[in-house]
C-alpha cells in the first residue's frame, strides 16, 4: 500500500446493470482475461518447419513417427524397448529438452535400477534396514503432521483425539531421529561413501541436520509451556549468530510455517536425492571384497549391480559363476 | 591408493539374491505404524500449558512489579540486550572481534519501557488517576523519571501484600506507585497477556514481547516464577535442558552433544557462549558432511573392525570358496 505507485486505498468505482453489481477494478481483470483468450485464438502461432513430422492414421507409438523432412538424422529405431525411449524421434541433433532427460534419466537410472529384483548377498544384515525404516518413520510423521495441520495448531489441546494424533507425530518423530542415527553409525562403520558414494553419504549428514531444525521448529509449534520456554532460551544463540533477524524464535507464525511448509520441503527433497543416490549406485561392497566379485567400473560408470534376476533364491552362497551368467544375459542392455 | 578406489565403484559381479524393494518398504511402513501407535497408547504426549503474566503476577506480585520497575529504568535484560532489539551490549556476542550480530544491527527494534509497560497502560480507560499519573510521567523531565525509579525501587523491598495488590510504603516516587500498581492489577486480571502480543488484539502470531517480558525474570530472578517451573522440568541451559522434555517423556537427546557444549569450559561462563557453540557445531556438521574426504577420518573404518559384523557371512562364505587366490587383498581374519 504504501509503496503502492497509485494508491488503490480509495473506493473503487462500481458498474450497475440490473441486477449486475460489479467494481471497475473486477471488470477490467475480467476483459483482461477475454482479451487474452481470443488473442490466444486468433494469434498465428510460431512456426518451425524443420521440426515438423507426419504421423499416420492410427499411429501412437513415435517409433513410427520419423517422416520424409528429417530423415537425413533418424535415430535407428530397434526393437528394444530401451533403444525407443531413449531415442528421439526428430534426430538427436535437434534433442529436445524432455527427451535428452528422458535418455540421461533412462541410462542412468533404468527401471530395473529404480526398483530392483535382486540385490547382492553380501545385503545380509539388519543394520541396512534402518535406511528403509528411517523413510518409514518419516512417512509416518509426515502423514500424522498433515492431519494436525488439517485441524490447525490449538485442536490437540482441546481435543482427545488432536492429543492421541500429536502422540503419533511425537512418537513417529522418536522413531524416526532414533533410526537416522542407527543408520548413520551403520554407514559410519561400512564406510559406505566408498566408491563415488559421497554425495549419498553429504546428502544424509545434511538430511540429518535439516531434520535436526525440522524437530526444533517442531518444538516451538506446540503453543504450550515447552515452545514458550524454548523459544526464549533458543534466541541468543540465533542472535548471537547473527541469524535472529532472519528467524524469530518468538514468532510463533513464523516458527509454524517454518515447520510445516518450508523445512519439510527441503528435507523431502534431500532424502528424494538420498534415495535416488542410493538407487543410482547401488549399496556399497564389503571393505576387502574378492576381486573376482568386482568389474572395474566402466560401461555405464555408476558402479552398481546391473543383474535382473531370475528367480534366484537369496541363499548367500551363490556361486560367483551362476552370477556371471545370469548378468551375461540379462545385463548387457546397458 | 587409486586401486582401492577402482575396486571400491566398480560393478558387482559377485553373488546376488532376490530382492523385493515394494514389500521391505512396505513392512517397515507398517512396522513403524505400529510402533508408533503402540508408543501413543501406552505414553501419550506431553502437553504443559504455557505460563501466563497473569499467572505470574499472581504468584510473585512484588517480582513481577520489579521487574516491570526495570523495564521503565531500562535496565532490563531486553533492554540492554543489543541487537537485533536494540543498541545495547547484554548479549552483544563476538567470536575474535568478529560480530555477525553487530554487523546486522537491530532489525526488529523493540523499547521494553514502552512496548511492555507504557503501551498497555495506554490502552486502560476509565481510571482517571491512572491516565493523570500517566500524564503526569511522560511530562516530566528524564532526571524527574530517573529519581522518582529510584526511590520507588528503593520503597519496594519493604513492600507488603494487602488482598489483591502490594503495598508500597510510601516515599518520593511521583506517579510511579500509581503506574505499577495499576500494570500489576492489569496482569492480575490477564489483560496483560492479550494486550503485549503484537499485532493484538486480533489475529495474534508473534509473542516476541510477552516471552521477552517474562524473560527478563528469568536472567534477572533466579526464583523467578518461571525459573522454578524450568527447573523443576530439568529445562535449564544449565541441566542439560535442551535435550529435555516435560515429565518423563523423552525430549531431543539428538541435541546431546549441542548442549553438551554448554557445559563445559570456557562457554559455560563465556559471555559469548552461544555464538562459541554455534562455531563448534558448524564446524562439526561439516565435519560430518564432509567425512568421505577427511583423511584419518574416513579409514577409521577400515581399521575397526565393525564391519566384519556387517559383512559376516559373505567373509566367511568367501573364505570358502576361493582358498587359492593370491592376487587379491589380504583375507580378514
Ligand atoms: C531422512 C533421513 C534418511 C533416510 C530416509 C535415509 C534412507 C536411506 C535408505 C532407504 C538407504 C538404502 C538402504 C540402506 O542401505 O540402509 C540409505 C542408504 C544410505 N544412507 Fe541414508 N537415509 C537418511 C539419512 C542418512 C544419514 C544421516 C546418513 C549419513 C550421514 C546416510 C547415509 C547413507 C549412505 C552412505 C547410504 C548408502 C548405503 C550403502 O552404500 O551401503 N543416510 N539411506
Amino acid at each position: 500500500m504504501l509503496a503502492a505507485i497509485f494508491d488503490l486505498n480509495s473506493p473503487d468505482h462500481y458498474l450497475h446493470w440490473g441486477f449486475i453489481l460489479i467494481s471497475l477494478a473486477n471488470f477490467l481483470v475480467v476483459i483482461a482475461m477475454l482479451v487474452l483468450f481470443v488473442l490466444a485464438l486468433t494469434v498465428p502461432f510460431v512456426h518451425d518447419r524443420r521440426r515438423h513430422r507426419s504421423v499416420g492414421p492410427g499411429s501412437q507409438g513415435h517409433t513410427r513417427a520419423l517422416s520424409t523432412e528429417t530423415s537425413e538424422s533418424v535415430t535407428p529405431v530397434g526393437p528394444s524397448h530401451a533403444r525407443a525411449d531413449l531415442g528421439d524421434p526428430f534426430g538427436s541433433e535437434h534433442a529436445l529438452w524432455t527427451t535428452r532427460l528422458r535418455r540421461l534419466w533412462l541410462r542412468w537410472l533404468p527401471p530395473e535400477k529404480l526398483l530392483p529384483d535382486s540385490q547382492p548377498a553380501y545385503v545380509a544384515s539388519w543394520i541396512y534396514v534402518f535406511g528403509v525404516l528411517t523413510l518409514a518413520g518419516l512417512v509416518v510423521a509426515i502423514a500424522s503432521g498433515a492431519v494436525l495441520a488439517l485441524e490447525g495448531p490449538i485442536w490437540w489441546h482441546e481435543s482427545s483425539v488432536g492429543l492421541f494424533v500429536n502422540s503419533l507425530h511425537m512418537w513417529s518423530v522418536e522413531c524416526f531421529m532414533a533410526f537416522m542415527a542407527i543408520h548413520l553409525w551403520g554407514k559410519f562403520w561400512m564406510a559406505s561413501w566408498r566408491g563415488k558414494r559421497a554425495l549419498t553419504w553429504m546428502t544424509g549428514a545434511v538430511a540429518f541436520l535439516v531434520s535436526v531444525f525440522e524437530a526444533f521448529t517442531g518444538y516451538l509449534s506446540q503453543t504450550n509451556f515447552d515452545s514458550q520456554w524454548i523459544a526464549f532460551e533458543s534466541k541468543d544463540a540465533m542472535n548471537g549468530a547473527g541469524l535472529g533477524a532472519f528467524f524469530n524464535t518468538m514468532n510463533f507464525g513464523q516458527a509454524l510455517m517454518l515447520h510445516i511448509v518450508f523445512v519439510p520441503l527441503v528435507l523431502v527433497a534431500i532424502v528424494g536425492i538420498h534415495i535416488v543416490m542410493v538407487r543410482l549406485r547401488g549399496v556399497s561392497h564389503p571393505i576387502e571384497a574378492h576381486p573376482e566379485h568386482l568389474e572395474p567400473a566402466g560401461t555405464n560408470g555408476t558402479g552398481a549391480v546391473s543383474t535382473r534376476s531370475s528367480g534366484l533364491e537369496g541363499s548367500g552362497g551363490t556361486a560367483p559363476h551362476l552370477a556371471e551368467s545370469i548378468v551375461d544375459a540379462t545385463g548387457a542392455q546397458l | 591408493m587409486r586401486e582401492r578406489r577402482r575396486e571400491d565403484a566398480s560393478t558387482w559381479r559377485g553373488p546376488v539374491r532376490r530382492y523385493d524393494i515394494l514389500k521391505e518398504a512396505t513392512i517397515a511402513i507398517v512396522v513403524v505404524l505400529v510402533l508408533t501407535v503402540s508408543l501413543a497408547v501406552l505414553f501419550s504426549s506431553p502437553d504443559v500449558a504455557p505460563v501466563t503474566l497473569q499467572a505470574w503476577a499472581s504468584a510473585q506480585p512484588k517480582g513481577f512489579t520489579e521487574i516491570a520497575l526495570r523495564e521503565l529504568e531500562d535496565t532490563s535484560t531486553s533492554a540492554t540486550y543489543g541487537p537485533p532489539y536494540n543498541h545495547g551490549t547484554g548479549f552483544l556476542q563476538q567470536f575474535y572481534g568478529v560480530s555477525i550480530q553487530h554487523a546486522i544491527g537491530v532489525t526488529d527494534p523493540i523499547d521494553p519501557a514502552r512496548a511492555f509497560v507504557l503501551d498497555p497502560l495506554d490502552t486502560v480507560t476509565g481510571q482517571p488517576r491512572l491516565t493523570s499519573a500517566l500524564d503526569r510521567y511522560a511530562a516530566a523531565p528524564r532526571a524527574t523519571r530517573t529519581a522518582w525509579l529510584h526511590s520507588y525501587g528503593k520503597a519496594i523491598a519493604a513492600a507488603r501484600l494487602a488482598g489483591p495488590s502490594l503495598e508500597v510504603p510510601s516515599a518520593h516516587y511521583g506517579p510511579v506507585g500509581e503506574m505499577l500498581g495499576a500494570f500489576l492489577g492489569m496482569a492480575r486480571s490477564g489483560g496483560l497477556d492479550a494486550e503485549l502480543v503484537e499485532h493484538a488484539p486480533f489475529y495474534v502470531t508473534n509473542y516476541t514481547n510477552p516471552i521477552l517480558f517474562l524473560g527478563d525474570s528469568a536472567v534477572a530472578q533466579p526464583n523467578s516464577y518461571w525459573n522454578e517451573i524450568v527447573s523443576a522440568q530439568h529445562l535449564q541451559g544449565t541441566q542439560w535442558g535442551m535435550m529435555n522434555e516435560t515429565g518423563s517423556w523423552p525430549g531431543q537427546p539428538w541435541l546431546w552433544l549441542y548442549t553438551m557444549w554448554y557445559q563445559v569450559e570456557p562457554m559455560r561462563t563465556s559471555h559469548n557462549g552461544d555464538l562459541e557453540v554455534i562455531v563448534i557445531m558448524t564446524v562439526l556438521s561439516l565435519g560430518l558432511v564432509f567425512v568421505p574426504f577427511i583423511p584419518g577420518l574416513r579409514d577409521l573404518p577400515r581399521m575397526v573392525p565393525i564391519h566384519r559384523l556387517v559383512w559376516k557371512s559373505y567373509y566367511r562364505t568367501r573364505r570358502q570358496e576361493t582358498p587359492g587366490t593370491t592376487n587379491g587383498p589380504a583375507e580378514p581374519t
